[in-house]
């Protein structure tokens, strides 16, 4: 479709060389300045001729009312779509390089013949520069003017290069390469089979030996498993149809929360399968120790609330594992247990070692999917080029819901209108009173933000300081009601999830006072205030438990305190459940009701995804902290997700409607991975490893018993193999000076730092090549106006020579 | 539903794997449904399905875009919007989850050319514009506001200087929009 242009010989003759004009322009503006002036010219002698072509029967581009109304001649034909061009200078516009590379299949064949040429020679398997992709114009040298006769003949040549090379290519490289052609599936498999058949043709001809042979089924073979190994993975892919149906009807945003909660899950199966294979099963199986006292007080009922109980000496706990070596074979004779040989499983060693490397795969995981989602969402240059991006990129094609798109329709007009009106308002100068006055209602808000959540941080401390004293009148009492005592471990799981529940709220308010101009200031704001919030209360729950209940376990009458952490977090993590279901209850059903009943409003709430965001990362790092203290809690949180999942999809199915504000979902995903990862896993990660550094382990139960620190276990364990194995000597010194010592965490630290600086050097340095790319395509599109003026101007001189009858004629020799 | 329903053969299925970013499921439960399609047409098994039976899918029924998706994608020689199995697959597999940025901007670029002339130039801007916005008068931009909004979009992603947007230089502002390969989706 591409048509091949012919220049008449006589428009050839015609073409002055640079030599005729006056001198030598060294300027590019003085040359542009000159033509335009000189066209100027040609336009005023030739007006009649421009009215008379208006009998061509192609027709034109006439000039719209988009240019700048006080446009003068000059600015004119700036715009090539400005002038009424003729025929001819229409046909070379629409076959340019530029214009048909979109449409024409010869364009494309090149192109990627271009591509496969550069391909081979440099065998690499992607294109040189990262993430831009690469311009999509065939080079003009390679595009030969011809005759007609030539045409069809240099397409079959290019398609026979292009063959050629894809036969070349790695079998990979070559599958990649068709698949991203973007040419029909007809055309696809022709040229596929164009391949094959060369590739049997010439293995034909070389009599291949057998083995190359084989290796070549072999290849075909794990080829076709890889792509069923694919199938299968996909086919996996937990519910799916679910969330088809929630982008359908309320688009990406929300839809990112559902994917986030998916993620989450899938952090905890692998947790708990860490956990539950090697901490959980081995000791399930093997019976425990028989002189530690199980007292078995339970009050059925609040157990699954509480935790304690009958829970408190199950696999569930710290407590219950025991810290010798598991033998299997063992037999229980009269003088003790006599082992045998069998399989022998040392308990603290491996629990020590799997928390610490389950902690250590979630974070490699998490830093690998936090820079590739701020890869996929970060852009050199950002500031430019709003409003096209939002025309070009912001349609959702997976909202398939007639109201829905409805909904998108009016959202996306009202994003359009605003940003229209803010780029045309001229930038007001507020008076100095009103900014002043602006900002002391921000101030204002943020004291109260930070005064509210202080409030609730020393409330929650006194509050667990008078619990702390409870507990220990109780324990010293001896005899209280038992019932009592184990409601009274839930005062203060109910105090912390209702203040999550509530301050929030508050802030919204705040928020809602203060009267935000852009939406997404106001979501970083509100994102932030609440994460204050939950970091503040974690932090203070944090002390209380390692730095009061765990230092001074006698004061509670406590044998084993992680037992009594672990219990905590487990109450904290179902709390935090059972108040989301309320919250979900009113704060979206009867708000719902309210909301339409009582206020009349026609629009139903609008589902608040930061905050519910922040509420499973909240959950998340109480779940990470349990880890070492319970080790079946992965298995809580996972059934939480699970139940959470279908309950807030179907209170989004009845209460709540997409949300008319814009909702940038890949940044935003971007942003909660990153807060996942850094306070959430970071704090988490801390608090263990400075539980298993310092802290002394109960000395009565527990995989740890007798140690100074958990972090013992391993070193025994290798002080061990050394005394046992003297040639294993390195593996203590290195352990001693690489572990231990803190140079080394510098050093990495260092050198760390060394490579992000070079990286943000190399990034300053790729935005000042766009800068100069960017100029040098303005001065070729300068010079593509130029050409077109200069063709329209000889296209007019030769018109004004001919006479009026052969009009005719000279159109038919001008056409290809 | 009369008519017998083909089964796609092995080797043609692990061809389409190859050369599309569709799985086989994908593949598989794309060609029930445009077997679906076919039965109810009238008369024998018609390799082509018209854009009319195309369009009562779920997935383009609301769609603003649904016919220039059709006419993008047809091969078939009478320009009437008309699908093969093949370039319903096409559509599947330039719509799919692991479709290359480049090809998701260039089909979104033909689509987006109304008049199919190579460029984006004013008219098929306020076209899209108008697609987007919807047909009510309280959604639809003034012609002011609409001027405005071309002007600056002109301004914005010309680069050349030319008063269109031609593929290289729509590709360039794709690329900046970190969200337009998640919403340039259709899932069956």
């Amino acid at each position: 479709m591409a048509s091949r242009v012919s220049f008449d010989c006589d428009l050839v003759t015609d073409f002055e060389s640079p030599a005729d004009e006056d001198g030598v322009h060294d300027s590019f503006s003085q040359l542009i300045q000159e033509q335009c002036h000189g066209l100027h010219d040609v336009i005023e002698m030739s007006s009649f001729d421009l009215e008379e072509e208006s009998r061509d029967d192609v027709e034109y581009l006439e000039a719209p009312d988009y240019q700048r109304s006080d446009s003068d001649a000059l600015q004119q034909t700036d715009h090539l779509i400005g002038e009424r061009w003729s025929s001819d200078t229409l046909k070379v516009l629409s076959s340019m390089p530029s214009r048909t590379i979109g449409r024409s299949r010869g364009a494309i064949i090149s192109q990627y013949c271009n591509r496969t040429m550069q391909l081979r020679r440099r065998k690499q398997s992607r294109p040189s520069i990262q993430h831009f992709p690469r311009s999509a114009r065939p080079s003009i040298r390679g595009y030969r003017v011809e005759t007609d006769g030539a045409g069809f003949e240099e397409e079959e040549n290019k398609r026979e290069r292009l063959v050629n090379n894809l036969q070349n290519l790695s079998v990979n490289d070559r599958v990649r390469m068709l698949r991203a052609m973007p040419l029909s599936l007809a055309e696809k498999k022709e040229l596929r089979m164009l391949v094959l058949n060369k590739a049997e043709h010439s293995v034909s001809q070389n009599q291949i030996p057998c083995c190359s042979q084989l290796k070549y089924y072999i290849i075909i073979a794990l080829r076709h498993g890889w792509y069923g190994w694919l199938s299968f993975l996909s086919s996996l892919q937990l519910w799916q149809t679910a969330l088809k149906c929630v982008g359908g009807r309320f688009g990406t945003g929300v839809l990112s929360y559902f994917v986030f909660l998916r993620t989450l899950l899938f952090f905890n199966v692998f947790l708990f399968l860490v956990t539950g294979l090697l901490l959980v099963v081995p000791q399930a199986i093997m019976h425990p120790d028989p002189d530690q006292n199980v007292s078995v007080s339970s009050t059925w009922g609040l157990e699954v609330l509480t935790g304690a109980g009958y829970f408190s000496h199950s696999v569930l706990y710290y407590g219950y594992y025991s810290n010798k070596m598991l033998q299997t074979g063992c037999s229980a004779s009269r003088n003790g247990t006599s082992c045998t040989s069998g399989l022998s499983y040392n308990m603290p060693l491996v629990y020590f070692f799997t928390i610490g490397a389950a902690f250590f795969v979630t974070c490699i995981i998490l830093v690998y999917s936090m820079s590739k989602s701020f890869g996929q969402s970060f852009r050199i240059d950002k500031s430019k080029g709003l409003l096209a991006i939002k025309v070009f990129g912001s349609w959702d094609f997976k909202v398939i819901k007639k109201s829905s798109v409805r909904l998108q329709r009016a959202n996306i007009g009202t994003q359009l209108k605003e940003l229209v009106a803010e780029v045309n308002r001229q930038k007001q100068k507020f008076p100095v009173l009103q900014r002043l006055f602006r900002l002391f209602i921000h101030m204002l808000a943020w004291i109260m933000c930070l005064g509210s959540t202080l409030a609730c941080v020393l409330a929650v401390y006194y509050f667990s300081e008078y619990m702390h004293r409870d507990l220990h009148m109780r324990a010293h009492a001896g005899s209280s009601d038992p019932l009592l005592k184990e409601a009274s471990l839930l005062a203060v799981p109910v105090v912390v999830s209702s203040f999550n529940l509530l301050l929030p709220g508050f802030f919204n308010a705040v928020a809602w006072m203060e009267e935000y101009d852009s939406p997404s200031v106001l979501n970083y704001v509100s994102i932030s205030r609440n994460l204050l919030l939950k970091v503040s209360v974690l932090g203070v729950l944090c002390y209380y438990w390692l730095g009061r209940v765990a230092s001074e376990p006698h004061l509670l009458r406590l044998e084993c305190w992680e037992s009594f952490v672990g219990q905590e977090l487990y109450r904290f993590l179902l709390m935090d459940f059972i108040f989301m279901l309320l919250d979900t209850f009113f704060g979206e059903f009867l708000w719902r009701l309210f909301s339409q009943k009582a206020l009349k409003r026609k629009r139903k709430p609008v589902f608040d995804i930061a905050r519910n965001v922040l509420e499973l990362i909240y959950g998340q790092t109480l779940a990470w902290l349990g880890v070492l203290f319970s080790p079946l809690l992965p298995a809580v949180q996972i059934i939480k997700l699970i139940l959470l999942f279908y309950m807030k999809k179907v209170s989004l199915k009845m209460n709540c409607q997409a949300s008319g504000k814009p909702w940038r979902a890949s940044q935003m995903t971007t942003i909660f991975i990153t807060l996942l990862c850094f306070p959430a896993f970071l704090g988490a990660a801390v608090c263990v490893t400075y539980t298993m550094w310092t802290m002394q382990p109960s000395q009565r139960c527990g995989p740890f018993q007798g140690l100074k620190t958990m972090f013992q276990a391993g070193k025994l364990w290798v002080q061990e193999l050394a005394a046992v194995n003297p040639d294993l000597h390195w593996l203590a010194s290195a352990h001693a000076y690489l572990v231990e010592n803190p140079l080394f965490l510098f050093l990495s630290a260092g050198i760390f730092l060394i490579v992000i600086y070079f990286h943000s050097q190399v990034v300053d340095g790729q935005r000042k090549i766009i800068e100069l790319l960017q100029e040098q395509i303005e001065n070729e599109g300068e010079d593509k106006k130029f050409l077109i003026t200069r063709l329209q101007d000889i296209h007019e001189r030769k018109r004004g020579r001919t006479p009026r009858r052969v009009q005719g004629a000279s159109e038919d020799s001008s056409y290809s | 539903m009369g008519g017998t329903s083909t089964k796609l053969p092995k080797d043609l299925l692990s061809e389409y794997q190859e050369l599309t970013f569709l799985t086989k499921q994908e593949i598989l439960l794309a060609h029930k449904i445009f077997s679906e399609l076919q039965d109810r047409e009238n008369g024998p098994y018609s390799t082509r399905v018209s854009m009319e039976k195309i369009l009562t899918l779920p997935e383009l029924k609301s769609n603003p875009f649904q016919k220039r998706i059709c006419h993008v994608f047809s091969t078939s020689d009478m320009k009437d919007g008309s699908l093969s199995f093949e370039d319903f697959l096409d559509l599947l597999s330039a719509f799919s989850d692991s479709a290359t940025l480049e090809i998701k901007s260039h089909y979104a670029f033909r689509i987006f050319d109304f008049d199919d002339d190579g460029t984006l130039d004013a008219r098929d801007l306020e076209k899209l514009v108008n697609s987007l916005t919807g047909e009510t008068d309280d959604t639809r931009l003034t012609a002011e506001e609409m001027r405005q909004l071309i002007s600056n979009i002109l301004e914005e992603s010309d680069i050349d200087k030319d008063g269109t947007v031609n593929l290289s230089e729509f590709q360039h502002v794709i690329s900046r929009s970190p969200d337009f390969v998640s919403s340039f989706k259709i899932v069956l």
